[in-house]
């Protein structure tokens, strides 16, 4: 027996890997820097990461190959552009995180016990929210990029596992935050044994866990199609699971509303993007010419993800438990651009991915201003005459609101238009019927929200809009920006997408 | 630079001027909006004598790449119809701005808010009429609810809110059946010569579609405009929001919002599908029909004055529809020429009746009478406005009326001659308000109520005399009107019918 080594190409991992490098320093400031500096490293650390992760994508943005780590990575232009929307996406979400008023002083400590009591007297602070989330950036850059099953399942576990203990660390609310952390961890467990099943039965139709080998095996049809159509079945729950499309979205509202704010923003917009990703791969790449086996599947988990999260959604009296479900019905939309199967398809959902999670970054952001003197207000009655306090903080959300209703002049109109389009040109009419029935139907609760901030008196209960600090004000004001940008001049970004989006098969 | 182009830019500059002026300064910020308008109305009466009636194809035309992969294209030029509509709402902005001076007190915010939302607002409804790319005009179509919304909810009166939400919730249905449409001519170019918007190449597609097909798409089209115009039962939420709004926000909303509706099924609907169109014009000649009665009936029903004019303008809207879809040169014509009189008998009954209510401070029509002695010149307009809504012979509204039920009556004569009785019901809700408010002995409170000032009269002067000028000389117009009702009608092969002798007898 001969030991290979194997052939990496560190270019092309670069990103991954400078990123896990910043992980792994600030697991080592954890455990050897006075607790005083720990903070402004960290803090440094990642940023420092992030921005060299991004220049480090871009120097090799025009390569792709089959073979960037021994056929379990593939790097393309798709790759490309997710992996930079994840580290964009995750650099604006650090400088929310970095406002550290919303975080437990000390995760470890029981809510309630004297323990607690004290590392907030000391003004502790969480600082390993820090490697953690490069630990989880790492996973998702590594997740849309994954060529064969064992990777796949690999960066699903190294995103997910820090995901599920920052969902835990809010300073509010201590046990309800716990309380979803620990329902995100089971859920998110049971749905790994799900894609590993499915895993297993690929393999037992195809020889393979790679998608080049599976997707052989479909076109030469000579495996059971029994395992075929499990296997689809079981890693598509797995999958789905993560965006949160309906009947596997159960676990988003709660975890949205337990999680510190800021680490919902980033889990809703990153994880989306790493997950879409991750699916659109595997649907075009492996499993496109078995179209007939998971399409019908697909359009109905669409569509009534799309309706079920709108008609919800119209209920909720919780500001981020709303946005829960407006993402539900935001998965419903992205799982238009995967039943399309075509090259617009691709750019629309990559477009729409790009859009969405910058919006939604900005969203939560803004939730994270509006506070009293317990923290963080998010019970909506509470947000009532929010544009007399505050009229630009208002604005603003009332715009990010706008742009998830997809009006016009937001990124999120052209987004909508693009996915839409590219669903019908494959011949889904009902998948366009029912996203514009659901757009109308979500339209009715973002606006329900303008209408309290902007029409309904103020509650003299203490709710007040902090004065944001520079990094959260650069997050809200670059999102905004960016979204408004999108809606008026979309065009550079479109052709850019256009002209280097594929997957390498 | 393109007449239009430059006549959609001047009031956005002009609502940066008025941005930048310190809130405090109110009156600077009321001349710096009137300026603006006035500029752009003189604009636009140059571009009215610049325009060649001759020329039947699009004049002023300016095309910009937008998003060239989608084949969306900044393309603005203007026909017949367009540049009629185009000239009533640049002349009707800076009335409403002289007439409603004062409106913007009372308002939930500024009056530099309420100035920018006016001529954010005038730069749209140009810009929804010069629109000669489907994607262009549709993002105006529903850009321009926005401004509106938070004009009637931010500065109105009574139920604003409420009023203003069911405005937009109606609107945005609408136009996201629109767009799903859209969506649809959008696929079925790009199988046919490319993906485009422009609205010449889109006329060619419905030789491709099924009938079926061809019917969806315009059910599309037309719901979004039968609730805009508003036709019959579409129609709930004009009363709402013409009683919330502000007089001066209702005169653009009937004025020139409501327009889009109607314009938008001569350009988009008769133009994109001939063949559906004539597949439903009975069906919607009953709801025309309809419409004229039972707007009607609301009107004279009316205790309040301000939804006493919506419902008038909801039997006005009828005979337009029943024109537009007569499809005959006369109805066209009468049809276009009712759309350009509507709006000013419309502003000037809306102006004077926002001046009794502001001076009586009441808006039930019972609590007015007498006015005729008490403030002659107010109730003169009144009078003069309401003759012209009657469709008095020597009133502009005459001639349109007149020749909508004669274009009618050429191809369906039934529909005409029920329509006919629309106008002895006018005279009713008209003479039964003018008799309980202007006549008959002052009612105690009314006694010392001012007359019309100067800045009142000087907003009222050029409106009254446009009625009466035009009653008398509707020429200038039905030069313009007439080639361009011709040429839509010539083009989509609808022929006038011949009439026999037999039908005189």
């Amino acid at each position: 027996m001969v030991f290979t080594a194997p052939v990496l190409n560190y270019t092309q991992l670069a990103p991954m890997l400078i990123v896990l490098a910043g992980a792994l320093i600030g697991v080592l400031i954890e455990a050897f820097a006075p607790r005083a500096s720990r903070h402004t490293s960290q803090l440094f650390i990642a940023v420092a990461s992030l921005v060299a992760a991004f220049a480090a994508l871009v120097r090799v943005r025009n390569q792709s190959s089959v073979d960037a780590a021994m056929g379990s990575v593939g790097f393309d232009g798709a790759g490309v552009l997710l992996q930079g929307t994840i580290l964009i996406i995750a650099l604006l979400s650090v400088f929310l995180i970095a406002d550290q008023e919303n975080f437990t002083a000390l995760a470890a400590a029981v809510p309630g016990s004297s323990e607690e009591r004290e590392s907030l007297q000391l003004d502790l602070r969480v600082t390993e929210v820090y490697p953690l989330t490069l630990f989880a950036v790492a996973g998702m850059l590594l997740f849309p990029v994954s060529t064969d099953l064992i990777t796949l399942f690999v960066a699903l576990e190294m995103l997910s596992l820090p995901l599920y203990l920052m969902a835990g660390l809010s300073r509010r609310r201590r046990l309800m935050s716990q309380e979803s952390a620990l329902k995100y961890f089971l859920l998110g467990a049971f749905s790994s044994a799900f894609f590993l099943f499915g895993v297993a039965y690929l393999y037992g139709y195809s020889n393979s866990v790679t998608f080049a080998g599976i997707q052989a095996s479909i076109t030469g049809g000579s495996g059971n199609d029994v395992f075929l159509l499990l296997g689809i079945a079981f890693i598509s729950v797995g999958l789905l699971f993560k965006v949160g499309a309906v009947p596997f979205h159960a676990w988003s509202p709660d975890v949205y509303q337990g999680a510190p704010t800021a680490i919902t923003g980033f889990m809703a917009a990153a994880t989306k993007v790493a997950a879409f990703g991750a699916i659109l791969r595997i649907f075009y790449v492996a499993f496109a010419n078995a179209e007939w086996q998971w399409k019908p599947a697909l359009v109905l988990i669409a569509i009534v993800t799309m309706v079920f999260g709108s008609v919800v959604a119209i209920t909720q009296r919780d500001v981020k438990r709303m946005l829960a479900y407006s993402s539900i019905a935001h998965a419903g939309f992205l799982l238009a651009g995967v039943i399309a199967l075509s090259k617009s398809g691709l750019d629309a959902s990559i477009f729409y991915l790009f859009a969405y999670g910058i919006a939604t970054v900005g969203a939560f952001g803004v939730v994270t201003l509006v506070r009293d003197s317990a923290g963080e207000v998010t019970d909506l009655n509470r947000w009532s005459g929010l544009g007399k306090r505050s009229p630009l903080v208002a604005s603003v959300f009332a715009f990010f609101l706008l742009a998830f209703a997809g009006i016009p002049l937001t990124s999120g109109f052209i987004g909508k238009f693009s996915i839409f389009s590219a669903a019908y040109e494959t011949g889904s009419t009902a998948i366009l019927i029912a996203g514009v029935l659901s757009s109308a139907i979500a339209a009715f609760f973002y606006i329900r929200v303008i209408v309290l901030m902007f029409f309904k008196d103020p509650v003299e209960d203490g709710t007040s809009v902090v004065i944001p600090s520079a990094l959260t004000t650069t997050t809200i004001a670059v999102t905004s920006l960016i979204t408004l940008i999108l809606g008026i001049f979309p065009a550079p970004l479109i052709n850019f997408i256009e002209s280097s989006a594929f997957f390498i098969r | 630079m393109n007449a239009l182009t430059s006549m959609m830019l001047l009031p956005l500059l002009g609502s940066l001027l008025v941005a930048v002026i310190p809130s405090d300064q109110v009156l600077r910020i009321k001349q710096a909006a009137l300026g603006t308008t006035l500029l752009v109305a003189i604009s636009g009466v140059m571009a009215w004598f610049k325009f060649d009636s001759a020329n039947t194809s699009f004049q002023f035309v300016q095309i910009a790449q937008w998003i060239p992969s989608f084949g969306i294209n900044y393309a603005v030029g203007v026909a017949g119809l367009a540049i009629v509509l185009i000239l009533m709402s640049v002349l009707l902005a800076p009335v409403v701005v002289l007439a409603g001076w004062n409106e913007s007190e009372g308002g939930r915010w500024s009056a530099k808010v309420f100035y920018i939302l006016i001529l954010v607002l005038e730069t749209m409804m140009i810009g929804v009429f010069a629109a000669t790319d489907v994607f262009l005009f549709y993002v105006f179509f529903e850009a321009m609810l926005i401004p509106v919304y938070f004009l009637i909810g931010g500065y109105g009166s009574g139920e604003r809110a409420a009023a203003a939400v069911k405005f937009l919730l109606y609107s945005l249905f609408g136009g996201l059946l629109m767009l799903a449409s859209i969506i649809g001519l959008y696929v079925i170019s790009g199988t046919h010569g490319g993906h485009t918007f422009d609205i010449g190449q889109l006329s060619e597609m419905h030789k491709y579609m099924s009938s079926t097909t061809q019917n969806l798409l315009f059910l599309g089209f037309f719901i979004a405009f039968a609730i805009k115009a508003p036709v019959w039962p579409l129609h709930t939420w004009l009363p709402d929001a013409a009683a919330a709004a502000t007089p001066g926000t209702s005169v653009l909303l009937l004025g020139v919002l409501d327009k889009v509706g109607t314009f938008g099924m001569i350009r988009f609907c008769l133009t994109l599908f001939p063949d559906a169109s004539k597949t439903f014009t009975p069906v919607i000649l009953v709801f025309a029909v309809i419409s004229i009665l039972y707007g009607a009936f609301l009107a004279i029903g009316a205790r309040d004055i301000k939804r006493l004019i919506a419902y008038t303008s909801i039997s006005h809207f009828g005979f337009i529809t029943m024109g537009i879809f007569a499809m005959t040169t006369q109805g066209h014509s009468g049809a276009t020429l009712y759309m350009f009189n509507h709006g000013f008998s419309t502003a000037a009954l809306f102006l004077v009746a926002g001046w009794m209510i502001s001076r009586r401070g009441s808006s039930t029509i019972a609590d007015f009478g007498g006015l005729q002695r008490v403030t002659p010149v107010m109730a003169w307009s009144f009078f003069i406005a309401g003759m012209s809504s009657l469709a008095l012979p020597g009133l502009s509204s005459f001639v349109s009326e007149f020749l909508v039920l004669v274009g009618t009556y050429t191809r369906y004569p039934v529909a005409a001659v029920i329509a006919t009785f629309g106008i002895v019901l006018a005279a009713l809700y008209i003479l039964i308000p003018v008799q309980k408010a202007l006549h008959g002995p002052t009612t105690p409170g009314n006694e010392n109520l001012p007359d019309l000032n100067l800045r009142e009269k000087i907003a009222i002067a050029p409106v009254i005399a446009i009625i009466v000028a035009l009653g008398f000389y509707p020429a200038p117009l039905l030069n313009v009107i007439n080639p361009a009702s011709a040429h839509v009608l010539e083009v989509q092969g609808f022929t006038d019918p011949v009439p026999s002798e037999s039908a005189g007898k």
